[in-house]
């Protein structure tokens, strides 16, 4: 090894950066010091919120515009580089540092093809000629594990997947062989199995170049996977950094501990938050049957028509929670929106609570939505931005003229309560509220009819891992209160373990698996099953500190 | 952020109030109040000063309307023969026209009109407009497609031709000039009521609300509407300048109010025989619908820059 490997690649020393807003400067990020060794994963971990993008952005020289560095220093390779001007960073953004960014559907140029922009950097690094670029792009392209590099380097963004995006832009990122490589939540807009596959070229990638890398994350399952040591980052300070073993087998702050114990992808089985375990004090109704449910979508021009469900079947029995898992395009949406009344599906009965869904019209449809209610993957859209959260609440009683206004305010703070708000959140709009509020109260508007089940479409997968677990334990305490029957649609298999009872299983339109979760788990029948539940990040490392971490 | 607001705090919150001391009330209303004037000032210093002058312009000008006898002594209508053709002075600050009438006087009577006119027209424009945009955009297809060609028909005729052969149906007159001017607005307003209407209808919030047992009118009216409404608002201030504008057009062509009226467009026709030797009568109205509309405009900016 040669004194330059022993160095670290990147040391920052005492970062402290804040946003300018008018007159006054919020700091954001605290005296934060770390370093990434020649050939080492790091991975920044933090929630929203915690700082952990605008160090990254630092690094790179990519701070916006009212983001001011207070003092620090960022030396990237024994240079200073924080002082330095956009047009000094340009010089090694690229060659020296490069950037795989979050969103694989708005970074790349929609009007560029893919072969243009990847030879871009090569260009603007003055790499050789048209020729030589061209070539060196196509074996990059390949590289990076794209099939039919030649039909790729001529294709537009659009016509490839988001994994496919995502490997392109990681393909520009390993372009020059740069010595640290950012990786911004490289995956979390990505769906499991392809999540994993990403991660693993990545990782592959380090080995065969030796690059060093900066995994900014708010998956600690991801970073126990792949880092070899985690900096763990909130309200702008590092809470704790060190080993991956050793942060997972024994954190020393309590923050640490609490998001270990809260990610469902590092909890085990034991931790289970759905109570049908004394079940069942009814007789076992099923409350929803769906039976040989299909739908065709029509074709629009050339198109074909596209069967989104094919023959599915499954039944929920009351106060027990079913979930439907498959990735994006398996039709679980088509499938939840059937259920709901959104849809009329081209073929098969829809059974809730007795009644067949494609018998109801109009009003008999509208008095069917007291019992089945939906709670939304997004909190932030599903909220009138003009509807203060009390009208927002009370808004479903009005709609089936329930109660005097007394009683329904009455109600209303009564639900509030329920969901873990304050009464004053009543008079508040929507941006007031963070999102793990906005989902209590969707959750509250939901329940103030006082249904017999509630559909839950990905409601945690846009939440912190702190608050999803808690949004998980409230629906958990609300099943017991209410008796609740939940319809649990993700793409998430760590938290369908906490939280489901049954499964089905859901691939290509196909319902490839139901059954217990237990069963499905421990014993998957079919390969696809087997690969979604591989792809839970966490895994690799959780079956060694699984024991210590449970018994701690 | 209103005043109003606090007297409406939730009942157990009053409860408390009263039981700890009666006369903090007034008090504590008082400084509320105080606060709340305060915030405001402070928001008001932190305004371009472009959007303050275009304030202050629209606020002169909706004075003149109401209290024209504020602004001047002199009598709109009835002049002093004498004293015909007289430039700028400090008698008369825009000078006379040629029946010796003030020109000051006259623009600012004149407001009157050319505003009622304006605010006729935005608002006809606004209320049908709107109401053929949320029409077009929930019912279903056919009957959007059938308003939204009608719409594009209007739109494909000039928007002055219209005015003036809907006021040769109609008739003479400022009502009937206001009412011309807005229909022919009538197509723009529906237009973007429309696509507003289609945004919102798609939004997560709007399926919730059918979701949570809302009727289709229901929803209409608590959450398509006001979600739609907000850039209609800021059209509808463009339209006010523009609506000037069209109404001082026609004024000028002699289509509008008759003279001896005041009326902006009017003065400026007027004056025209008298370009050579008295500027000021085509100049004075000329730079103050040009203000007007200046001003229309930048507030309208304001209000959509809010928006997003």
């Amino acid at each position: 090894m040669t004194d330059a490997a022993k160095l670290p690649v990147l040391d920052i020393k005492g970062l402290t950066i804040g946003y300018r807003e008018k007159d006054n400067l919020t700091r954001v990020v605290h005296d934060v010091s770390f370093h990434i060794n020649a050939g080492e994963v790091v991975a920044l971990v933090g929630e929203s919120g915690s700082g952990k993008t605008t160090t990254a952005q630092t690094i790179i020289g990519l701070l916006a515009d009212n983001g001011q560095l207070e003092h620090g220093s960022v030396i990237l390779n024994r240079t200073d580089i924080s002082l330095w001007s956009q047009k000094q960073l340009a010089s090694i953004r690229g060659a020296v540092v490069s950037l795989v960014p979050q969103d694989p559907g708005s970074s790349l140029n929609p009007v560029q093809t893919i072969g243009t922009q990847v030879s871009e950097i090569f260009r603007i690094h003055n790499r050789g000629s048209r020729q030589i670029i061209k070539a060196e792009v196509l074996a990059l392209l390949e590289r990076v594990g794209l099939s039919q590099p030649e039909l790729r380097y001529n294709q537009y963004p659009h016509e490839l997947s988001g994994g496919m995006r995502q490997r392109v832009l990681i393909a520009m990122a390993i372009a020059l062989k740069p010595l640290l490589i950012i990786a911004d939540e490289p995956t979390s807009a990505l769906d499991v199995t392809v999540q994993r596959h990403i991660l693993d070229l990545i990782d592959d990638l380090r080995k065969e170049v030796g690059t060093s890398i900066l995994l900014v994350t708010h998956d600690l399952g991801v970073a126990a996977d792949r880092a070899d040591r985690i900096v763990v980052m909130r309200n702008g300070q590092i809470v704790e950094q060190g080993l991956t073993e050793n942060i997972l087998k024994s954190p020393a702050s309590e923050y640490t501990h609490q998001l270990l114990t809260d990610a469902p992808s590092l909890t085990s089985d034991k931790k289970r938050i759905s109570l049908s375990k004394q079940q069942p004090t009814h007789p076992a109704i099923d409350i929803v049957t769906v039976k040989n449910l299909s739908h065709t979508f029509p074709s629009h021009g050339a198109a074909q028509p596209f069967r989104a469900v094919d023959d599915i079947s499954f039944s929920v029995r009351k106060g027990t929670t079913h979930a439907i898992v498959g990735e994006s395009g398996s039709g679980k949406t088509t499938t939840l929106r059937a259920i709901l009344g959104f849809l009329k599906p081209s073929q098969g009965d829809i059974l809730i609570r007795g009644t067949n869904l494609s018998t109801l019209k109009g009003e008999e449809l509208r008095q069917q939505r007291r019992h089945i209610q939906l709670v939304y993957q997004n909190p932030y859209s599903s909220l009138d931005p003009k509807q203060i959260i009390f009208r927002a609440i009370e808004e479903p009683l009005l709609n089936f003229t329930l109660f005097n206004t007394q009683e329904r305010a009455d109600r209303v703070y009564n639900m509030l309560q329920r969901v873990g708000l304050s009464p004053s959140t009543a008079e508040r709009l929507p941006r007031a509220l963070s999102g793990g509020q906005r989902q209590r109260v969707a959750i509250a508007r939901a329940l103030i009819l006082e249904p017999d089940i509630l559909v839950l479409d990905e409601a945690v997968s846009a939440l912190d891992v702190t608050v999803q677990a808690q949004i998980l334990e409230l629906l958990g305490k609300l099943q017991q209160a209410y008796g609740l029957t939940y319809i649990f649609v993700s793409h998430d298999l760590a938290v369908v373990r906490q939280i489901a009872d049954t499964v089905s299983v859901m691939h290509h339109g196909r319902q490839v698996e139901i059954g217990r979760v237990e069963d499905i788990f421990t014993n998957p029948q079919t390969d696809y099953t087997r690969e979604l539940i591989n792809a839970i990040p966490g895994k690799r490392r959780f079956n060694s500190v699984q024991d210590n971490f449970i018994a701690a | 952020m209103s005043p109003t607001r606090h007297t409406h705090s939730h009942p157990t919150q009053a409860a408390t109030i009263s039981v700890s001391a009666n006369e903090h009330l007034p008090h504590k209303a008082i400084h509320t109040v105080h606060f709340w004037l305060g915030k405001r000032l402070s928001t008001l210093r932190q305004w371009p000063i472009s959007l303050l002058l275009s304030w202050l312009v629209i606020a002169v000008v909706i004075s003149w309307a109401f209290i024209p006898g504020l602004f001047t002594a002199y009598d709109p209508l009835t002049g002093i023969g004498k004293f015909k053709l007289q430039p700028p002075s400090w008698v008369h600050l825009l000078g006379t026209d040629a029946l010796g009438r003030d020109v000051y006087a006259r623009i600012v009577y004149g407001a009157s009109h050319s505003l009622s006119g304006a605010f006729v027209a935005v608002g006809l424009g606004l209320t049908v407009g709107t109401l053929l945009g949320l029409f077009a955009g929930s019912a279903g297809r056919k009957t959007d497609t059938f308003i939204m060609r009608l719409v594009d028909v209007i739109l494909s005729i000039p928007s002055l031709l219209l005015s003036l052969s809907i006021i040769v149906i109609l008739g003479f007159g400022t009502v009937t000039a206001a009412i011309a001017v807005g229909a022919a607005s009538i197509a723009s307003f529906a237009r973007l009521s429309r696509s507003e209407v289609l945004r919102v209808r798609n939004t997560d919030y709007v399926e919730a609300a059918f979701g949570s047992g809302g009727t289709f009118l229901n929803v209409l009216w608590r959450h398509v509407l006001p979600n739609a409404l907000t850039s209609v608002i800021a059209l509808a201030a463009l339209q006010f300048g523009t609506a000037i504008l069209a109404l001082s057009t026609l004024g000028f062509l002699g289509y509008g109010a008759p003279p001896p009226t005041p009326e902006w467009g009017l003065l400026i026709a007027e004056g025209r025989n008298y370009l050579a030797r008295a500027w000021w009568l085509t100049t004075a109205p000329g730079i103050v619908v040009i203000m007007v509309v200046i001003s229309a405009n930048r507030i309208s900016h304001a209000l959509s820059e809010r928006r997003s």
